[in-house]
């Protein structure tokens, strides 16, 4: 079989395991983000809680995601097959990255800015929504940016379980000794890397009309 | 009005940052808290609108003790503006200037409406609504911080060294304009500074704080230069209050414009030599307001251009202060000080004798003690020898 016949046969296949791969990638960018704001906050208010977040956050990091993906239906009672486990896995690493990053970005917003803020008489939800976390964007634009891309390659982990991705295509490709499974997989996650990506620096600019920017983009 | 009432701030360790002061900030006037590091005149300030809560005492904001409001709704009721103005770096200059208001649920087209005429009063055209925080100057970004203060219309003012930031010429700017908006709108303004200029310049009402927050002294600043409570308000105010004094006090009758001639800029020479008295001539803009001062001696040409002018000179008011008057006369390089009249136009100039006379009447007519006239005596008497020996 040539590899423009293996693309022809398997084109909705290949669909189908992109589609899930974006769902894979980008439902647990949004689940960690929504846990890390509140987290992020909380290490960012505490002078002890800060440590001690980030460097849980990073021994989470580190824990490897194979390990993870086979521990987690063991926790949560789930089925090792379930794309839940991927979902959750991915989650908290992307939660574990955005902490810090969330932590810090609150961090650079000027004194001078919170200290007007609460001096004009800004309740502290208020300034934090309306003040603190819109300035503090690009840092979190950047992070997630980290975040997208690394889920997009640990993602593909979850082929060794048997949950539908491009990291499907790996394993094909290797127990047929076949390269062209392998090679449309990374391209195609290369291309979802990079579309996410430019989709997240997007919406940072757009959520930043205030920025100077250097260059027009 | 803001009333101090043995207010004190102790820290846990030991500090003492305000030490019972008493201290009224009386409505529709400035009363500015001044003093070195560590004199408490910043943490006075904040305990006004609750960002410190004092340790004993009491602050009342009109009869109403501050301890029994809500903070943050204490804090609307008061404009707030900070040394580095601490604008909004995501809002462009009319969302920052309404973003109280905003808040509290005005909508958006009433709140354009009223940033455009806030920025007015300020000093700042409509053109820079539209623009954020970091395409503005320093001295911008402060008009910008005094317009946010005023947006919801309060009351109180509370100003932290709100014109530390900016360069001089810029400060001096914003403090004539700063003045000029307290005529329009009467607010009740604490404002801090280190500067004892700024203090004198700005306050209605002077309080020098010493270090251990304690309160050496609150009095009007002519008050403050001529009766100094003590050492240290003495050495505060600085070593020439005597001069200093003289920008408190009005020239009233005291001094009499002689006539001077002048001649428009662009006269010709012999103009220029028919008129002038001993080698100096006096030059006008076509309108009248006067330019500077030609020496017939070194006029370069047929005709008195812009080249010619030696720019030295300051003018005085007719109804300005002794200061201004003393000044004009010890800067001109005739050792004529020229005097002006409300329209800027030339009402005529006066001799620093002139000046020294007007001095001693003003002194004798004011001062009850000797401190003041001999504060003022030697001053004018050495002034009037400057330009005689300088100039003529």
């Amino acid at each position: 079989m040539t590899a423009a016949e293996w693309l022809r046969h398997n084109a909705g296949e290949i669909a189908d395991l992109t589609a899930w791969h974006l769902w894979l990638s980008i439902l647990p960018l949004l689940i960690g983000l929504l846990v890390a704001l509140p987290l992020g906050r909380l290490a960012h208010r505490s002078r002890r809680l800060y440590p001690m977040l980030v460097a849980l956050a990073g021994l989470v990091y580190t824990v490897p995601s194979l390990a993870l993906f086979i521990l987690l239906p063991k926790l949560l009672s789930t089925r090792i097959l379930d794309p839940v486990n991927v979902v959750i896995a991915l989650s908290v690493y992307t939660t574990a990255l955005l902490v810090r990053v969330v932590a810090d970005g609150l961090a650079a917003v000027p004194a001078d800015v919170i200290q007007s803020a609460h001096a004009m008489g800004y309740r502290s939800h208020q300034r934090l929504i309306r003040i603190e976390l819109p300035i503090a964007v690009p840092v979190i634009a950047a992070g997630l940016r980290v975040a997208a891309v690394s889920n997009v390659s640990i993602v593909s982990m979850a082929a060794l379980l048997g949950v539908p991705q491009l990291g499907s295509l790996f394993t094909q490709g290797f127990q047929l000794h076949f390269f062209t499974p392998i090679v449309t997989g990374v391209v195609l996650s290369l291309v979802i890397a990079l579309v996410l990506d430019g989709l997240i620096l997007l919406a940072g600019h757009s959520l930043t009309p205030w920025q100077p920017r250097r260059s027009a983009r | 009005m803001i009333r101090f009432d043995n207010v004190t701030k102790a820290y846990p360790d030991g500090t003492v940052a305000v030490d019972r002061l008493s201290l009224e900030a009386p409505t529709g006037k400035i009363t500015v808290l001044v003093g070195p590091s560590g004199c408490g005149k910043t943490t006075s300030m904040r305990m006004v609108n609750r960002l410190i809560e004092p340790t004993s005492g009491t602050i009342t904001l009109g009869g109403q003790p501050v301890s029994g409001t809500d903070a943050t709704e204490l804090r609307r009721k008061i404009g707030y503006v900070i040394q580095h103005a601490g604008l909004f770096p995501h809002k462009n200059v009319a969302d920052n200037v309404m973003a109280l208001p905003r808040l509290l649920g005005l909508g958006r087209r009433e709140a354009r409406t009223r940033a455009l005429e806030l920025l007015e009063r300020v000093g700042l055209g409509p053109q820079f609504a539209d623009r954020y925080p970091w395409q503005l100057s320093g001295g911008q970004q402060q008009r910008v911080g005094v317009a946010r203060a005023l947006a919801a219309d309060p009351p109180y003012l509370l100003m932290d060294e709100p014109f530390s930031a900016v360069d001089p010429v810029v400060r001096a700017q914003l403090q004539e304009e700063f003045l000029r908006l307290q005529r329009e709108i009467g607010k009740t303004i604490v404002l801090v500074t280190h500067d004892i200029d700024e203090a004198l310049k700005l306050g209605d009402q002077v309080a020098v704080l010493r270090e251990g927050g304690r309160l050496a002294q609150a009095a009007a600043p002519a008050e403050l230069l001529a009766r100094p409570a003590d050492a240290f308000v003495a050495g505060f105010v600085g070593r020439d209050r005597g001069y200093r004094a003289l920008g408190f006090a009005g020239t009233g009758d005291g001094v009499i414009p002689a006539a001077e001639p002048a001649v428009v800029l662009g006269a010709t020479r012999a103009e220029a030599e028919a008129a002038a008295l001993d080698g100096w001539i006096l030059v006008t803009a076509p309108g009248g307001e006067p330019v500077g001062w030609a020496a017939l001696d070194r006029l370069d040409g047929d005709r008195v251009t812009e080249q010619d002018l030696n720019l030295s000179a300051t003018t005085a008011r007719t109804d300005g202060t002794l200061r201004e008057l003393l000044d004009a006369a010890l800067s001109s390089p005739s050792g004529r000080g020229v005097l002006v009249d409300a329209e800027g136009h030339l009402a005529g100039t006066v001799s620093p004798t002139a000046v020294a006379r007007a001095i001693e009447e003003a002194a004798s007519a004011t001062a009850p003690a000797g401190a003041t006239a001999g504060s003022v005596e030697p001053a004018a008497g050495s002034a009037a020898e400057a330009p005689a020996g300088s100039h003529l």
